[in-house]
């Protein structure tokens, strides 16, 4: 199996990642030697074999439902500060409209 | 004109009571200012990593018990993605291919009809933030604002097969499952801040049609009564264009209820392309059968058995055991009021809280968790009328000074204020005497026939005991000496 063009400028534009005609060029040749690899990965027989969900064999540690932030103002003040534009405690982005 | 079938399946977003959000220790609280609620993993930071809130998950396996649902031993959670200003991550992660909850049913009814309705599967994810938009003296300088206090807030979709057939089945099915959730204490079920959304699949296909119809996505109705006209307005349109020769595609609507209509939303290109995938930041949740017994020890008995032995251990109506098991704090309520009174009073007890209890909460707008009344003080009182210490008008009053504090206990108020009912024969035959001495054209009156004039002595009498009186008592002394 291999990937057209057009494939890989839809996938990049649902990532919201800018490629010009040359990067999508070389990022197909790069994605299908991938699809490469997988075709060997494929030839294995897996049959009877439970699918993992990560890469580690162990469960999800449990935290105790307790709200563990004490100083929500200060906090506040430190992530906006990084942010380009905020107002009345919102942070600003383009108008989204729908 | 062909007859047609409506196929509806709804899926509900029910916030879960939570103290936390679903993957960090932040606050669920509503009302917040803008991001005072809203850490390093809400906000998305780089590095952050979210942690699975137990209480979450337990509120996921009470509803799976309630509604009889597998409980899934090995759940996962996946990556939702999409690109939207209030999902900082770019993703919302949420159950795709291993839910926790498979499977179960909800029992409805549609006036006297009684249906099971399937339940595909429930899931837990994490809600998306506010957007919000200039008006109402926000000043936001032509932008959009971003608040993320709701962002990672535990949901639980809950996803119905599509059984429904008609837009009252769907309102049944929705009411059914807010009062279930309440019930169960998973959701606090306030529709007006969001606590419970649905989204209603709607198609229509000839009767007898094997395969469903082409159906369109009712999104985010937050009443029953938006829930109704939404579906009603839909079937109608869409049996409508077809009857005209046209096609329903496949679309997602928004209602909109100041005109009462349906309408499509401008179509996202790639709107429905995921791209979901196992989240790599959070492993397999693991739910063992030990933690699910713990958690089915500790759920109430579920409304439809309650339903079910009020009706046969007190012998309540179907009609009074459904109002009295619309909430688990009524039907305990309800059941503390009968252990006050004595079982022989249930029915009277039924009576009092579906009808002066009720109304008086109503009337003062307030739930019966928080009446003044006591339940143990409300069975007392109807035990005092049951056994005839008092009358039920009596009762009544003395209800109003237990509802405005003026007295604990109804027998020291009874005592207090002398109100005890006057049965015994020789102080009302005494009192009656007296009366008949001081209105002798009354006594002529009745004498001539007028049944009025009865009345109006049973009335002195019950004056003149300030209510005290036993009414039957009066009127059978009464026939006696005037007889």
């Amino acid at each position: 199996m291999s990937l057209t063009l057009e494939q890989v400028r839809r996938v990049a534009h649902l990532a919201r990642i800018e490629i010009s005609e040359v990067e999508a060029q070389h990022t197909l040749d790069r994605l299908n030697d991938i699809f490469v690899l997988i075709e060997a990965m494929q030839a294995v027989d897996t049959k009877g074999i439970e699918p993992m969900a990560h890469a580690q064999d162990v469960a999800q540690r449990l935290r105790a439902d307790r709200v563990t932030e004490s100083e929500p103002f200060a906090q506040r003040t430190a992530f906006q500060a990084i942010a380009p534009e905020t107002e009345a405690g919102l942070y600003l982005v383009p108008k989204v409209i729908e | 004109m062909k007859p047609w079938e409506v196929v509806i399946g709804i899926e509900t977003h029910a916030q879960l009571s939570t103290r936390a959000k679903i993957f960090s220790g932040s606050s669920t609280a509503f009302g917040a200012a803008p991001n005072l609620q809203a850490n390093a993993v809400d906000i998305a930071l780089p590095g952050v990593l979210p942690v699975l809130n137990k209480g979450a998950v337990e509120c996921a396996i009470r509803f799976g018990l309630a509604v009889g649902a597998k409980i899934a031993e090995r759940s996962i959670f996946a990556r939702k993605n999409y690109f939207y200003p209030d999902l900082p991550k770019g993703y919302q992660i949420s159950q795709y291919e291993l839910p926790v909850v498979v499977g179960g049913s909800l029992a409805i009814s549609v006036g006297e009809r009684e249906k099971l309705i399937s339940l595909t599967r429930a899931h837990l994810e994490e809600d998306a933030g506010k957007s919000l938009h200039e008006g109402a003296g926000q000043q936001l300088h032509g932008r959009s604002g971003i608040d993320l206090n709701r962002a990672g807030t535990p949901l639980l979709e809950i996803v119905s097969e599509p059984e429904l057939r008609s837009a009252a089945e769907a309102v049944a099915y929705a009411r059914t499952l807010h009062a279930l959730l309440r019930w169960i204490g998973i959701c606090d079920g306030n529709m007006q801040e969001g606590s419970f959304r649905c989204d209603a699949n709607v198609s229509v296909r000839p009767i007898g049609q094997a395969q469903f119809g082409t159906r369109r996505e009712i999104k985010n109705l937050n009443s029953f009564r938006f829930l109704q006209q939404a579906i009603e307005y839909e079937v109608q349109w869409q049996i409508a264009t077809i009857e005209e020769g046209g096609r329903v595609e496949q679309a997602t609507v928004l209602f909109d209820p100041d005109s009462g209509e349906t309408r499509a939303m401008r179509s996202k290109e790639d709107a429905h392309d995921y791209r979901y995938f196992p989240d790599p930041d959070l492993l397999p949740l693991l739910i063992d059968r030990p933690w699910v017994e713990q958690i089915r020890s500790q759920m109430p008995e579920l409304p439809l058995a309650k339903r079910d032995r009020l009706i046969a251990d007190y012998g309540l109506s179907a009609y009074d055991a459904n109002v009295l098991t619309t909430s688990l704090e009524l039907a305990d309520y309800y059941e503390a009021t009968v252990a006050a009174a004595g079982k022989a009073n249930a029915k009277t007890c039924a009576n009092w809280v579906m009808v002066d209890l009720a109304a008086r909460l109503n009337k003062e707008d307030r739930e019966i968790g928080e009446s003044p009344v006591a339940a143990e003080q409300l069975g007392a009182l109807i035990a005092r009328i049951g056994d005839g210490t008092i009358s039920t008008n009596i009762g009544r009053k003395i209800f109003d000074a237990l509802w405005n504090g003026e007295g604990s206990s109804p027998d020291e108020i009874i005592f207090r204020q002398g109100l005890q009912q006057i049965s015994d024969s020789s102080s009302l035959e005494a009192l009656l005497d007296e009366l008949l001495a001081a209105n002798p054209a009354m006594v002529a009156e009745f004498r001539a026939g007028k049944e009025k004039a009865f009345n109006a002595l049973v009335g002195q009498a019950m004056k003149a005991t300030r209510g005290k009186a036993n009414p039957q008592r009066v009127s059978e002394l009464l026939r006696k000496k005037l007889g």
